[in-house]
């Protein structure tokens, strides 16, 4: 089984004060730390799983600048055979655009299988997955929690609101969008990765892709970044950790709970 | 005048909360800007869905054909298309769902239509739309613009806009057609559906809730919040990542994907307030969260905050709860 797997590297933003850059189109970046799209970890993870039981080859792709080589590495880490990095320049990216390129590089490979993350952790769109299926023309299902060959279909899982999976049989050649808690991502080490520098690294320049400019134009813009409006939210609770928590079981008191 | 078409979301003879939500946001936008709206029902057949969408658009386009009583991205894409090409509404809405994330990028490839995706707010500027998302889970706004076309995909993330109990009910007229001849033979075949919400303990029943999330650091930690649920009478839920990581089973998860749950008190720890977590507490009286960074968007939502580390204001509730 061939599978296709494309990855995103994200900045990590959690416990970070995001700053809006000079422009309003972003965040600034200089300070933040970036990582693998966590949904895109659990894609890399199920496409080798289902590697080391079938055979086949996994390839990683991303559309990025050199510093996003880091992830490729990281994939080839866990066990991908090959990598693509996709050069986009300085050209703006919108998931139809970021799906055309996708398109074009997968087009000629050979695969039975592309899997992506359900949504990346930075846009959260959930959009270049079943819009990178349609281009090629692919069975589809997105928020995948499971997946099983059986000769030329898929048994798989799909995840949906409230608590209910459901079940369905797929045709391969599919593209599935995987949600995190799929397996178990496995750990990789500094000398894991330093040896995977041996694997396939190839970089490809979007304009050497034959795209036209229409498929290279966004069809959504962002006009402005803003952070949210301060107008709304909690009643803060400063003070010690002692205060605090007497005020807290003070409120869970007073509202009707005896604790 | 152009016209709003609405795709209606159903599961398992329920048409879902999501659709009036979309209806009731597509009616507010037709009023500004004098269009028609249109639910667009793809069901099975005699799904009784008919009656109830006509109170709430202007018209009804229905296919009733039991191929579409469940959810399938083949079909659905291929009827919406034709329909869209026909028709040329001017904004199409769809939920940002499980449904919404299958269908709408592929609808948007297939049509040609540019898409927008869990889209907080919806204007229009000089005839064109313009929406309003979140990225980086909620930490920041955006406002997005489209490039021109005949017509426009948005899908609408749940609980964005809330229909009031009384609205005004139309009396949309029903139009009633049959499937189109020479549908492509779909690539999916349901075979069931698996109920993952079950357990030892039902977290939708607790009046107290100690909530942990992937602030919580390691598995090890979770012992020490369990004690402290434990010496407050409290049940202990949680956020998907600490499901995803097998820390606690699928029953604890609070969320769009787990369960909604209404306690009078809802104590979350560590947990940032990603809309499909907090989709889950709309029910919960009061909710105290404790996050170490102050923008985190929980804040947003809670009744009560605390800006600091989860295991301090922990550690000081149990020796309080302990003494006491
Ligand atoms: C289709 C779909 C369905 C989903 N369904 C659900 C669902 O049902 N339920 C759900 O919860 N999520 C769901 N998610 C995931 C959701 O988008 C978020 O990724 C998730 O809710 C984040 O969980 P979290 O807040 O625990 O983790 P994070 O977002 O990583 O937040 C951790 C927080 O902990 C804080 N923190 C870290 N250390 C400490 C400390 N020592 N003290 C205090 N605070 C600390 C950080 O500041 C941060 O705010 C779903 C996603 C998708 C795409
Ligand atoms: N720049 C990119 N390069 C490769 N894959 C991407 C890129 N952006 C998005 N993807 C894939 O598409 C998925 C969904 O992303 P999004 O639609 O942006 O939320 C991600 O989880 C990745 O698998």
């Amino acid at each position: 089984m061939n599978i296709i797997v494309c990855i995103k590297r994200v900045p990590l933003t959690q416990e970070v004060d995001l700053e809006v850059d000079e422009l309003k189109k972003g965040v600034k970046k200089d300070a933040l730390a970036y990582v693998i799209n966590d949904w895109d970890n659990y894609a890399v993870e199920e496409a080798v799983l289902l590697q080391e039981k079938f055979g086949g080859t996994v390839t990683a792709i991303t559309i990025g600048d050199e510093d996003d080589e880091e992830i490729l590495r990281r994939a080839l880490a866990m066990g991908a055979d090959k990598s693509i990095r996709i050069e986009p320049g300085e050209r703006e990216l919108d998931g139809f655009v970021i799906s055309k390129i996708l398109a074009k590089t997968i087009r000629d490979l050979e695969y039975d299988l592309i899997l992506t993350g359900v949504q990346a952790d930075d846009d959260n769109a959930a959009m270049v997955g079943t819009m990178l299926a349609e281009e090629l023309g692919l069975s589809h299902a997105a928020v995948v929690t499971g997946m099983e060959p059986e000769g030329s279909d898929a048994i798989i899982r799909v995840e949906l609101e409230g608590g209910m999976d459901e079940v369905s049989k797929i045709k391969l050649p599919s593209l599935l969008t995987i949600q995190t808690g799929i397996n178990e991502p496995r750990y990789v080490s500094i000398m894991g990765i330093r040896k995977a520098r041996k694997k396939e690294l190839v970089v490809i320049n979007v304009e050497d892709l034959g795209l036209s400019e229409d498929d290279l134009a966004q069809r959504t813009m962002i006009e402005e970044v803003f952070l949210p409006p301060e107008t709304e939210g909690a009643e803060m609770i400063e003070g010690d950790p002692s205060s605090v928590a007497s005020q807290i079981i003070q409120i869970i008191k007073e509202k009707g709970v005896s604790i | 005048m152009g016209e709003i078409f609405v795709v209606v979301e159903h599961r398992k003879g329920e048409i879902r909360e999501i659709t009036f939500e979309m209806l009731f946001k597509a009616r507010e936008l037709c009023q500004t800007s004098s269009h028609n709206l249109t639910a667009i029902l793809l069901g099975g057949k005699n799904s009784g869905f008919v009656d109830d969408l006509a109170k709430w658009a202007d018209r009804v386009i229905a296919f009733e054909d039991n191929r579409l009583e469940i959810f399938n991205a083949d079909l659905y894409k291929e009827i919406l298309d034709r329909l869209i090409r026909e028709h040329t509404p001017f904004l199409t809405l769809m939920g940002h769902t499980s449904w919404g994330m299958d269908l709408a990028p592929a609808l948007s490839i297939r049509t040609g239509l540019p898409l927008a995706t869990d889209c907080v707010d919806i204007q229009t500027e000089d005839g064109r739309p313009m929406v309003f998302r979140q990225i980086y889970s909620g930490k920041l706004f955006s406002k997005v613009s489209f490039k021109e076309s005949p017509g426009y995909l948005i899908t609408v993330r749940p609980g964005a806009f809330l229909p009031p109990d009384d609205v005004e009910e139309s009396q949309g007229k029903v139009v009633r057609q049959e499937l189109p001849a020479g549908l492509t033979e779909p690539k999916k075949e349901f075979i069931e559906f698996v109920d993952t919400g079950a357990g030892d303990i039902d977290i939708a029943q607790a009046e107290l809730l100690v909530s942990i999330g992937r602030g919580v650091g390691e598995e090890e930690n979770i012992a020490t919040i369990r004690e402290l649920a434990d010496l407050m009478g409290a049940t202990l839920s949680c956020s998907r990542p600490v499901v995803d990581k097998n820390w606690l089973p699928k029953f604890h998860q609070v969320g769009t994907s787990g369960k909604s749950v209404k306690p009078k008190v809802y104590l979350a720890f560590g947990i940032s307030g990603a809309f499909q977590h907090v989709a889950g507490i709309t029910g919960a009286g009061t909710v105290i969260a404790i996050n170490k960074d102050r923008k985190a968007p929980i804040f947003r939502v809670a009744d009560y905050g605390i800006a600091d580390d989860l295991f301090k204001i922990a550690d000081s509730l149990k020796e309080k709860l302990g003494n006491g």
